[in-house]
């Protein structure tokens, strides 16, 4: 023993003799499963949109301001980094809006069996990806 | 209660008294799970109304922006929409806060910013819909 918490790592077994408790791995060690990277990233899309809200604000903002501040906005949207931002907020908004209705429908207490949430998982990411793409095909043909 | 291969189901976790008081063991909270699936199940045909509307609004003028919101149904939904996303916003941004931040000082301090930022935006967002469908 070198460190003095090892002292409470040490427990009797069974037998009475003197083990090492084992250690769980680390965190990072386990295999994460779909449905927990899907609630975090349900977050991390929620605060995504939060800061998207900024990029509405602004539009409707220079919409009412002046013809000048419009102009800006919209060049900003065109500019390359404002489609990638837009392409980013799309996939946030579809992410966290199916995902959000899969959260409600558990509020009902609906889809807990494991069939259910793994075919869930899947039917997110699916209709995510489909309604950005659809969107931006949709978006790119009325351009 | 549940047969077999089913998922258990507890029906009634408090005591007769706690559900008469109809509040949790903090006396408050329920509200703002409440709120958070009402303004959720808002949001879910008005967000998909308003990628519809923006897809439409693509290089579109302020003068033809003006003219969309100056119908009173897309004004009333686009108003709609902005209370609904800044309040689910503000409660969803509160529980993250709530889990992350430990220190309560800065705690505090950054819900005040992220609710007060979150009136500030909505209101500027509403002023300028009412300016533009009144212009």
């Amino acid at each position: 023993m070198r460190d003095a918490r090892d002292a409470l790592m040490v427990a009797r077994n069974t037998d009475g003799k003197l083990v090492r408790r084992p250690l769980s791995p680390h965190v990072l060690n386990y295999r994460w499963p779909l449905s927990g990277l899907l609630s975090g990233t349900h977050r991390i899309t929620g605060l995504g949109l939060g800061v998207g809200t900024l990029l509405m604000t602004w539009w409707l903002v220079a919409a009412a301001s002046s013809d000048s501040a419009f102009a800006a906005v919209q060049w900003f949207l065109s500019s390359w980094l404002g489609i990638l931002c837009l392409c980013g907020w799309t996939f946030a908004l579809f992410q966290h809006l199916f995902s959000g209705i899969r959260h409600l429908a558990w509020n009902a207490v609906y889809g807990f069996e494991k069939s259910e949430y793994r075919a869930t998982n899947w039917a997110v990411i699916a209709a995510s990806a489909v309604c950005t793409v659809a969107t931006w095909i949709v978006g790119f043909v009325v351009w | 209660m549940a047969s077999p291969g089913d998922t258990p189901r507890i029906d009634m976790l408090r005591s007769p008294l706690g559900r008469a008081r109809g509040v949790g063991a903090a006396h408050a909270g329920t509200g703002h799970s409440w709120a958070q699936t009402v303004t959720a199940i808002a949001l879910v045909p008005l967000s998909l109304w308003f990628v519809c509307g923006m897809i439409r609004m693509i290089g579109a003028s302020r003068h033809d922006v003006a003219a969309w919101l100056s119908g009173p149904v897309p004004m009333v939904l686009m108003i709609l929409l902005i209370v609904a996303t800044f309040h689910h916003l503000q409660l969803g941004v509160q529980a993250v806060i709530d889990d992350y931040v430990r220190e309560p000082g800065l705690r505090l301090g950054s819900l005040l910013v992220v609710k007060g930022a979150a009136v500030v935006l909505a209101l500027l967002c509403i002023v300028s819909v009412l300016r533009l469908g009144f212009l």
